[in-house]
């Protein structure tokens, strides 16, 4: 089995590890960085529980090769919260009770930037496509999308004071 | 102070609020430690290889090129596991299913697992085992396995609860029957008789955290297991006595669980991976693929069910009948008789009869999933009513409303009803401004109700006080859906201290007594009733270090909103004492105040539900949208208002996939041809509508505030209500799930042909 060597930024953070050519970038984040908030919830791309970013775009990191992050900036869960301070989705998930199990929400809080990074005045219908890429079994939804849309107009507030 | 359960009819100050939970910053930063995320020093890696045939018998395994294989430390198979079942059918049952003994009963059987020092060394040891199968003929259909000449999977299986108990083993493990009246005469007395069949495919919890587990066994017999299950006494009990090992030195810790819906209330890898490691002497972790998780783990049954009802013109149920026959995999114990017990239970009948069939086949051996047999059951008894009463030109909800269980009404399935929510639910849905709402062009509404027993339990709870007058709370049900919030709520409230004092916790084995397993929407109930009990223990303590302080007799002391007082003007004169100003002189008044309580618990609540649907049916391509949602249910007392409701919303979300989308889907080959989330589609946020809910709070008279389960019931009216508004909107009646495009477009075609 051949080893690769890969250099990456992650959370903002150089990162340097060596994986097996055919390990997953679910696999080195999490078995051999430690980096745990991203999970394995199917490993084909459906439930989107392993969700990161690659170079600010939302990916499964369980369709990424280890190998493939080489020269790539990652974001995850882990790098969210900046110090003290969490992520005002995060906060708003917590308010809103949109968690039960929480297994996805490492997913969602992921999906849900990226997605209000990209639009940050969605329609409901807007957030509900924009998290379709990830499965909760807990919930039915109506929490996440709430706290979502709250996040979105508090967000857009704050930006107009600032 | 009142010991008894009658609900309070005090108010209550943070009972009812909905504060953040205790777990929540874990949770939203990634730290939360699930099943797979553990790892130990020298953790080897497990895996299982399963069977590729539906029905075969095992002559031989080979295990010998995989044993060489470098980085393989241990292999095992069915002779590493000797029976110790001692006589226990159930164990029997378990032990079979965790690795084939002689037979593979379905695809996806254990026959042989390896622990190697990596994944990939794990893969290919597990392609170098031969087994050597004769394949059998199988059978998955439940109507199927139960024809005479069908595949017969166990030889010792002969129909119990017929009379004459029958000669030759067959697939049908028991029949049930549930009842009261005489059916034959109430149908006579009838104006009007509809009789439908139905059927429902299997669906799986889909819980989005697959079985994971790390164990760790010694040659000593000591061993410790993490696992995310719904229940780590179980799985220490159930895994102890397969694997031969003392019950107490075996330490199961619960990790966070990501979902279980009942799917993770039994054991499937947790034994092989501490056989594993007590055969490589070193920590194993197995994890579960999803198409592992699909064939190998314990999905809900397949059901197939006659019900016939009469009534008269006025309305009035005159009788009721149902079959109920169920497939449960490859070995007994479907919820065919919750399906009965619970299919008529919010009626008020004079005459009713269920008979229920288990049937084995060649599937994985189903598990319990949130209300088990219940859905299925109300889709076919509701979609009757609603037929019955659009024949009669009554509206359904007052045709319910008419035959609606109440206080005094005698179970279909035998108990009488205490003060039940049911007619309160049917009576809120009828004001609901959704109900009267109008529908757009190819809508329909529904409606259905639903009911579940809810359950109590053994359970054990530890209170301890500490220094500063703060609170810890052992609890040993592991927390599916914000418990622990509750628990703290619940403490709180007891004890008269703020709610972000007490921290709750779910405690391994070893620390705490026996808890049955979070199932049966029984942890708030049971688990909340212990934690009052333990909170009113540690009060009767600090009372009596108040009294001790003061120089005065115990019962000359009072508790009021977290503070000791003097009873009364003869105990005498003190400024109260606050918990925190009695725990700080503990050391120099006693030691160590905590509270206990263990117990069996009694009272649980039956809890009923109403839900109404609107929905939009496609009638070129048969695609059914989801406009509208409500759901309407008694929560006795909603402790966290949030969680309550997230519940109720779960539950239904879980009804839509099951109704419309979700299904196992065999080949003739017996094999499972959708086992990923790509072919078994469970619902995504675009699919959904918001779900509203109503929390109804009828006190359940079992519980110190009230307090019904809430997890379970919410998923037993959606496949019904969403059934009647789907056949409202197609005009055309649906009588098998999932309502899937094909099926829908399908039955469409044949009113228009006119058959």
């Amino acid at each position: 089995m051949s080893s690769v060597k890969v250099k990456t930024k992650i959370n903002g953070d150089v990162v340097e590890y060596v994986c097996d050519a055919e390990e997953t970038l679910l696999d080195v984040l999490r078995n051999r960085l430690g980096l745990t908030g991203a999970k394995e919830g199917c490993s084909t791309g459906d439930c989107g529980a392993c969700s990161i970013t690659l170079d600010g775009r939302l990916t499964c990191s369980c369709l990424v090769l280890g190998a493939e992050a080489d020269g790539h900036e990652i974001g995850t869960i882990e790098g969210m919260a900046k110090g003290e301070e969490l992520h005002p989705l995060q906060q708003k998930f917590l308010d809103h009770a949109a968690l039960q199990c929480g297994i996805c929400t490492p997913g969602f809080l992921i999906a849900a930037k990226a997605l209000l990074d990209k639009n940050p005045n969605p329609t409901e219908t807007e957030v509900r496509f924009g998290l379709a890429g990830n499965l909760c079994r807990c919930t039915g939804y109506d929490k996440i999308v709430r706290a979502v849309l709250d996040t979105a107009q508090d967000m857009r507030k704050t930006k107009r004071r600032a | 102070m009142p010991l008894d359960n009658a609900p309070d009819k005090r108010k209550f100050d943070v009972v009812g609020t909905r504060p953040l939970r205790p777990d929540g910053i874990d949770k939203v930063t990634g730290r939360a430690k699930f099943g797979a995320d553990a790892v130990a020093p020298g953790m080897l890696v497990g895996r299982v290889l399963r069977s590729p045939h539906a029905h075969a018998k095992i002559r031989k395994i080979d295990t010998s090129k995989a044993e060489k294989l470098a980085g393989v430390k241990a292999v095992i198979t069915r002779d590493d596991l000797p029976d110790h079942t001692k006589g226990d059918a159930g164990l029997r049952d378990i032990w079979i299913n965790i690795m084939a003994r002689d037979k593979a009963l379905y695809e996806g059987h254990a026959v042989a697992a390896v622990a190697a020092v990596d994944a990939a060394t794990a893969r290919k040891a597990l392609k170098l085992i031969k087994v050597d199968y004769e394949v059998l003929p199988h059978v998955t259909d439940v109507d199927e396995a139960m024809k005479p000449g069908a595949p017969v999977l166990h030889s010792h299986i002969f129909t119990d609860g017929v009379e004459p108990k029958p000669k030759k083993p067959s697939n049908v493990v028991r029949r049930y029957e549930f009842g009261h009246g005489d059916v034959e005469a109430g149908f006579k007395q009838a104006d009007l008789i509809v009789e439908r069949t139905f059927k429902t495919e299997a669906t799986h919890q889909g819980y989005i955290e697959p079985h994971a587990c790390l164990a760790n066994v010694g040659p000593d017999g000591q061993g410790e297991l993490w696992v995310c299950t719904q229940g780590h006494f179980m799985v220490r009990d159930t895994c102890a006595r397969l694997l031969g090992m003392d019950i107490s030195k075996l330490r199961v810790t619960a990790s966070e669980i990501g979902g279980g819906f009942g799917g993770k209330t039994t054991v499937f890898i947790e034994p092989v991976a501490l056989a594993l490691s007590r055969k490589a002497n070193r920590p194993v972790k197995v994890v579960m693929t999803r198409e592992e998780v699909f064939k190998a783990s314990g999905p809900t049954s397949s059901t197939s069910i006659d019900i016939k009802v009469g009534v008269k013109k006025d309305g009035r149920i005159t009788a009721a009948e149902g079959t109920f026959r169920y497939q449960g995999g490859a070995f007994p114990g479907s919820p065919a008789e919750f399906g009965a017990m619970t299919s008529f239970a919010c009626y008020d009948l004079e005459n009713v009869k269920t008979v229920a069939y288990d049937v084995v086949t060649n599937r994985p051996k189903q598990a319990a999933y949130r209300a088990p047999g219940a859905p299925m059951a109300a889709f076919a008894v509701e979609s009757v009513m609603e037929e019955i009463a659009n024949k009669l030109g009554m509206a359904p909800i007052d045709f319910r409303i008419k035959n609606a269980a109440r206080e005094g009404t005698k179970s279909s399935y035998g108990p009488t009803f205490g003060p039940i929510g049911l007619l309160a639910t049917l009576q809120e849905a009828k004001k609901h401004p959704h109900f009267t709402a109008p529908l757009g062009k190819n809508q329909g509404r529904g409606m259905a109700c639903g009911f579940w027993f809810n359950f109590g339990g053994q359970t054990c709870v530890t209170l301890n006080v500490t220094v500063d007058g703060t609170v810890t709370l052992s609890v040993g049900t592991p927390d599916i859906g914000g418990s622990r919030a509750s628990m703290c709520l619940m403490a709180a409230e007891e004890l008269g201290i703020p709610y972000d004092k007490v921290r709750a916790i779910v405690a391994d084995t070893s620390s705490l007594g026996y808890n049955d397993v979070t199932d049966g929407s029984r942890v708030t109930f049971s688990t909340g009733m212990a934690t009052i009990h333990a909170a009113r223990a540690a009060i009767k303590k600090l009372c009596a270090r108040a009294a001790q302080i003061w120089g005065i007799p115990e019962d000359a002391v009072t508790w009021e909103k977290g503070y000791a007082k003097p009873a009364g003007p003869n105990a005498g004169d003190f400024p109260p004492l606050s918990l925190a100003d009695i725990a700080a002189q503990a050391g120099a008044t006693g030691g160590p105040i905590a509270g206990h309580h263990e117990y069996s618990a009694d009272g649980a609540g039956v809890s009923f539900a109403t839900h109404i649907v609107d929905s939009e049916v496609d009638p070129e391509t048969g695609f059914t949208r989801i406009v509208r949602y409500t759901v309407l249910q008694d929560a006795g007392k909603a402790v966290h208002p949030a969680y309550v409701e997230g519940q109720f919303q779960g539950g239904a979300a879980q009804g839509i996939g099951w109704a419309l989308n979700e299904e196992y889907i065999y080949g003739k080959d017996g094999r499972l041809q959708n086992a990923g989330f790509l072919d078994y589609r469970i619902p995504v946020c675009s699919d959904l509508p918001m779900i509203d809910t109503v929390i109804l709070e009828i006190p359940n008279p079992g519980h110190p505030y009230g307090v019904r389960g809430v997890g379970e019931t919410s998923i037993v009216p959606p496949l019904a209500a969403i059934a009647n508004s789907v056949s409202a909107a197609a005009g055309v009646r649906l009588t098998s799930l999932p309502m899937s495009p094909p099926r829908i477009l399908a039955a469409l075609e044949a009113q228009a042909k006119g058959k």
